[in-house]
């Protein structure tokens, strides 16, 4: 019972805090911190304690209904929690970066009026994102789903009046719902093939050999359904963890608040679909048709968006296109059967690129909301602290020996390299290249920033200065598990324990298996990475970054031109926005309106509808001396006529 | 505890009796009073629909609180009253939202409120009437009889072009009706017996055996009556043009209640009684009604009048009520028994949730209007800079219209996409379009009208909404969030009975083999 109040309370402590902070009008700035930070605090040490009893299996892992939220004979849909290891772990994330967050937020939105609106958002995020990875079923999954998605839109309009904030929140839930659309059925599918939308059911029966039916499209074709519903899932999560084609409203959502931008849309949400996916790992481990699917969805955004993150100047798109490709990795690594490495690779880059995402947000509130990074340069001598640990979080992310992002990584190439699926041939290459470009997009900005000359107006640099500690504070706190996360985990990680139970992979797909057998001390690991392809790649894409952004710059322009058309279509985003909004959303509305005055008003009301009317006017004008016109007497008449043809059936009835 | 008291009488009565005190006692010179009378009457009648949702006996699926009364001897039609697990829930829906209505137009109208208030009461009453005959004479009078004040109320209170309004609706809902009539004449003279004379009870109606051609000429009777009432695509252009030219309690009743019959006709009547010909006419009606989702859906995206969109928005949400219910033969068919219970259950939660949100939205437009004057979209801009009150609740009626999870506007239409996936893929998937198609208009029109700059004067002067509006607000909030978080104790309430619709209403009626009583 006690352990059962604690993730009670884990989850209803932040929902509290939002409600109150939210809804009671007047309450000071300092309270709506104080509830919200100590609200999330409670909450990020119960989780940790959850988590270090799952992790070290003194508990065993917990699966329990709160609530019947719906039932139909034997079918029923609960409310309840699923709590494992692999629960354990995204708890203690996900709350560790939401107080992160929230105490960044103290200072960053120190001045902002809508002060509590915000607090109160963030809060209500960390509930809905702690109901989503505790669920134990597709029902709550999908409510966490939808929850979180609501809180980005809030937040991504948070500045409501400008233009481009709330066309990028209506854009990002939208997109989000396309990729809902195929979640939804692959919910649906998960209850045609199953019958129940209890994790724990679905895993047992297709652990005792199920059997998948077969779903008709047309009268000769057939899908299998454990394929179909694997397939609508990854779309979700293609929607949520923004994959190429459903990754356009990521770049945009950097329009909201950089707090958010951290918490949201780079630690947490985004990996959400990376979470689902390991964790229905014994479904999917039964499409190999969706496992290839994913490589190839994975592979592509992990090289392609790293491709459009070179050519970015605004500091938080440059980084905003970083996440996009690392969700590329990890979407490889599910594709590979290397769930566990995926979702390694979720839990070093949430505290890394959260780093990254408040220094870039420690830079902004120095440069008084300046973004672009043609205006900044130098700033190593006015933000120290910014500066070493920017310079942690970059090393992290292009994957340097002994940092935590190196071993993720390194997984991910390796397990890729070991998978038996065609796609994983691609899907190599993808996240090969992609290690290149990582490392020039990461140190592109890193020198633009913090070296070269100093490009900003007297103005600005006359108040250059380190932001308050509530600032720096968090980037310290993300930096030391940036630093060491991934050598401690490595060893379990990469040994295959760490998710026992709570991950299923087959035989045939064990990719994992390849890195558990070459498996060294984490030490021996950095040691042996000089021996191959990623760590050479990474300095070849640190040298040229050196080489294009501070030595010479004028290579940059060069380059440019040499590319010419590619060039062209980078700087357009490979014209998927450009589609979406010109052809798909466009063509939407057009249509709806053909169809509205060419159907609606046109045919039905114009001929139909009134076209009758028009027939009985016409013949009531020829019989006009016996009609007065009045509503009445033709009210009157219809009666009487209908008291005929009662009584004449009557009649016959009786007669019968 | 009830036993004694006519308690669906009660509902029925009440209210009107309520009506006239207010026009032939208090009348327009003590319009506080009549007020005050009015919102009394209207809490009573909501008390009484609690009280006998409480009392209710939630295991069966008999009618209950039964009345039976001679009313017309000599073609014995009766005043005959009972309810199940199906008509109490709107019953209840009924009383709460004409108090709703109440509330909102407190102080707003200014032109004969007691006959304004009056409508409304006898409307309410009506409509209780409609969910509770069991006579299907007694259940047409009702039918007919509440079209009156709802007439009243687009003429009398309605836009400039409220004429042309009130006159499409009266024709398309009065020729519907006919049909109806015949219908129930026909059905009575079969259900009685020769010594006796007609049988009007619905319920006798249901066990009858009725061959296949009868049974299709008696569908498409039914079918052009509910259609209109739902209404289905292609019977639908009176609607948007009835909500824009109502005052905002008659579209709030309209779109909350009113639609509500046409569904409601079809569970009482078309399925029970021609389950053969709804069944051999399933697919049809499963087309129209994926067309109503999509087509309709895309409509609403090309609106810039809030009340059409709105309108258009409410035709596409009902599809889902009539799908959740044509589905339901193909599941009985191929044994997915469970399935089936779930779609109907998904209809019926979807026609109670549709009239919360519908409710509210049409309130909020209300609020809107009342201070700009304009339902037009591009009038406004910004407003949440000085509403952010009305903002929130907003912005929670558009999500749930969207269907977010954890509001009531989800609840049905998952049930009801969960259903049709066992029947089709592709039925399941048209009818998840809504899930961009109803978000974008939405959102796209809380984009329009509440984000940006403050657009122009009219929206800087606009005031944020004031206790009575957040009373109204607020109540219907929590019920979007209870019944999408907690659904159960809904569908409990209506689960016999559609377990026994499904059980015994829903089996063939070519021949009295295997039909329960």
């Amino acid at each position: 019972m006690m352990i059962q109040n604690q993730l009670l309370a884990i989850v209803l402590l932040p929902l509290l805090a939002a409600l109150v902070v939210g809804l009671s009008g007047s309450l000071p700035r300092v309270w709506a911190h104080r509830l919200t930070v100590f609200a999330v605090a409670m909450s990020c040490i119960l989780s940790v304690d959850v988590a270090i009893d799952q992790l070290t299996d003194q508990a065993s892992p917990l699966n329990y209904n709160l609530y019947t939220w719906a039932q139909f004979g034997s079918f029923s849909m609960h409310v309840g929690f699923l709590i494992d290891d692999l629960t354990a772990t995204m708890m203690a994330v996900v709350t560790f970066v939401s107080l992160m967050v929230h105490i960044y937020t103290v200072g960053y939105m120190k001045t902002d009026p809508d002060y509590q609106r915000f607090f109160s958002y963030i809060s209500l995020f960390t509930f809905a994102m702690l109901t989503l990875v505790m669920s134990n079923n597709f029902m709550q999954l999908f409510f966490g789903w939808e929850a979180v998605g609501l809180v980005s839109y809030l937040l991504i309009g948070f500045w409501y009046k400008k233009p481009t904030a709330i066309f990028a929140n209506l854009k990002a839930f939208l997109v989000n719902r396309v990729g809902d659309f195929g979640f939804l059925l692959g919910i649906a599918g998960v209850y045609f093939v199953f019958g129940t939308l209890d994790y724990a059911e679905v895993f047992e029966q297709v652990n005792n050999g199920y059997t998948d039916l077969l779903i008709p499209i047309s009268d000769d074709i057939f899908w299998s359904a454990t394929t179909f519903l694997c397939i609508g899932l990854f779309i979700g999560a293609m929607g949520k963890s923004a994959q190429v084609p459903l990754h356009v409203w990521l770049p945009d959502s950097m329009e909201g608040p950089t707090p958010i931008s951290a918490l949201i849309h780079a630690a947490t949400m985004v990996t959400a679909g990376v979470f689902m996916v390991a964790r229905m790992s014994p479904l999917f481990e039964q499409s190999e048709i969706a496992l290839n699917f994913i490589l190839i969805i994975g592979g592509t955004t992990a090289l392609f968006m790293g491709f459009l993150g070179v050519i970015q100047n605004d500091i938080k798109r440059v980084i905003a296109y970083s996440t996009l490709s690392q969700l590329g990795y990890m979407v490889v690594a599910l594709g590979a059967s290397a769930y566990s490495v995926a979702i390694f690779h979720l839990v070093t880059h949430a505290f890394f690129k959260a780093l990254l995402f408040l220094g870039a947000g420690s830079v902004i509130i120095a440069m008084h909301h300046e973004q672009d990074m043609r205006k900044m340069g130098n700033l190593k001598k006015y933000l120290p602290i910014t500066y070493v640990t920017m310079l942690i979080g970059t090393l992290a992310l292009i994957g340097t020996p002994l940092f935590s992002g190196f071993y993720s990584k390194d997984a991910i190439i390796e397990s890729v390299q070991f998978s038996q699926l065609w796609a994983s041939g691609y899907a190599y290459i993808c996240v090969l290249i992609g290690v290149f470009f990582t490392a020039l997009y990461s140190f592109r900005l890193f020198f633009m920033v913090f070296h070269t000359t100093e490009r900003m107006d007297d103005e600005t640099k006359s108040h250059l200065k380190e932001p308050s500690a509530v600032v720096w504070g968090p980037l310290i706190a993300l930096a030391i598990p940036s630093l060491f996360i991934g050598y401690l985990l490595a060893p379990s990680m990469l040994s295959g324990e760490y998710f026992d139970g709570s991950i299923q992979v087959t035989e045939q797909h064990n990719s994992i298996a390849g890195i558990v057998e070459h498996y060294q001390h984490p030490f021996s690991l950095a040691l042996g990475s000089v021996s191959h392809w990623p760590l050479w790649l990474a300095i070849a894409g640190v040298f040229t970054a050196y080489m294009v952004v501070v030595k010479k710059p004028e290579l940059a322009t060069k380059a440019r031109k040499l590319l010419g058309p590619v060039n062209h279509i980078l700087e357009n985003n490979y014209y998927f926005d450009k589609i979406y909004i010109n052809y798909i959303s466009a063509g939407g509305v057009g249509l709806g309106h053909r169809f509205w005055k060419w159907i609606d008003v046109g045919i039905i009301d114009g001929i139909m509808v009134n076209g009758t009317a028009g027939l009985v006017a016409s013949i009531s004008a020829k019989v006009r001396h016996i009609q007065t016109g009045y509503l009445y007497h033709y009210v009157f008449v219809m009666v009487l006529g209908l008291l005929t043809l009662l009584g004449w059936l009557y009649w016959t009835a009786l007669n019968h | 505890m009830l036993n004694n008291i006519p308690i669906l009488s009660l509902l029925i009565w009440l209210p009107i009796i309520g009506a006239g005190i207010i026009v032939f006692g208090t009348g327009q010179k003590h319009k506080q009073a009549t007020q005050w009378i009015a919102l009394i009457t209207a809490m009573i009648t909501f008390i009484l629909s609690l009280i006998a949702l409480n009392e209710f006996d939630s295991s069966r699926y008999y009618l209950q609180f039964l009345e039976d009364k001679s009313w017309i001897d000599s073609l014995n039609i009766r005043y005959s009253l009972g309810v199940d697990g199906i008509s109490l829930p709107l019953i209840v829906l009924t009383s709460l939202m004409t108090m709703i209505v109440i509330i909102s137009s407190w102080n707003q109208v200014k032109l004969r409120v007691s006959h304004y208030l009056a409508a409304f009461l006898t409307m309410c009453g009506l409509m209780n009437g409609v969910f509770a005959s069991t006579d299907a004479i007694l259940f047409y009078v009702m039918w007919e009889a509440m079209l009156v004040p709802m007439f009243l109320i687009i003429g009398i209170w309605g836009g400039p072009n409220r004429i042309y309004a009130t006159l499409k609706f009266f024709i398309y809902t009065f020729f519907g009706s006919v049909f109806l009539l015949i219908a129930l004449i026909y059905l009575g003279i079969q259900a009685g017996s020769e010594a006796s004379g007609a049988n009007f009870n619905i319920f006798d109606m249901h066990s009858l055996v009725i061959d296949a051609d009868t049974q299709k000429l008696l569908f498409f009777a039914f079918l052009i009556a509910f259609a209109i009432k739902v209404p289905m695509w292609p019977v639908h252009t009176w609607l948007p043009d009835a909500h824009v030219q109502a005052p905002t309690g008659g579209s709030v009743i309209l779109a909350a209640i009113m639609l509500k019959m046409g569904t409601y006709g079809f569970l009482r009547f078309m399925l029970p009684i021609v389950p053969d010909a709804s069944f051999e006419m399933a697919n049809f009606m499963i087309v129209l009604s994926l067309v109503a989702v999509a087509y309709i859906g895309f409509v609403a995206l090309a609106q810039t009048d809030m009340k059409k969109l709105i309108a258009y928005s409410s035709i596409a949400h009902m599809g889902f009520v009539t799908l959740g219910l044509f589905i339901s033969f193909s599941l009985v068919a191929n044994n997915h028994v469970e399935a089936a219970v779930m779609g109907i259950q998904g209809a019926l939660i979807q026609m109670i949730s549709h009239g919360f949100i519908s409710g509210a939205l049409f309130l909020c437009i209300g609020i809107l209007y009342e201070r700009v004057h304009s339902r037009e979209i591009g009038d406004y801009g910004g407003v949440v800079n000085v509403m952010p009150k009305f903002a929130m609740y907003f912005m929670l009626f558009s999500m749930a219209n969207a269907g977010l999870p954890g509001t009531s506007g989800f609840v049905g239409e998952f049930m009801v996409i969960l259903a049709s996936f066992q029947v089709s893929f592709w039925i399941a998937a048209i009818a998840g379009l809504t899930l961009i198609l109803a978000a974008a208009y939405t959102l796209w029109m809380y984009k329009r009208v509440m984000f940006g700059d403050i657009s122009n004067d009219k929206v800087s002067a606009m005031e944020d909404i004031d206790l009575r509006e957040k009373i109204v607000l607020v109540s219907l909030a929590l019920l979007v969030l209870l019944f999408g978080l907690w659904p159960a104790p809904l569908l409990d309430v209506m689960q016999p009975s559609v377990q026994h619709l499904i059980d015994c209403n829903l089996v063939s009626k070519l021949s009295a083999e295997g039909m329960c009583s």
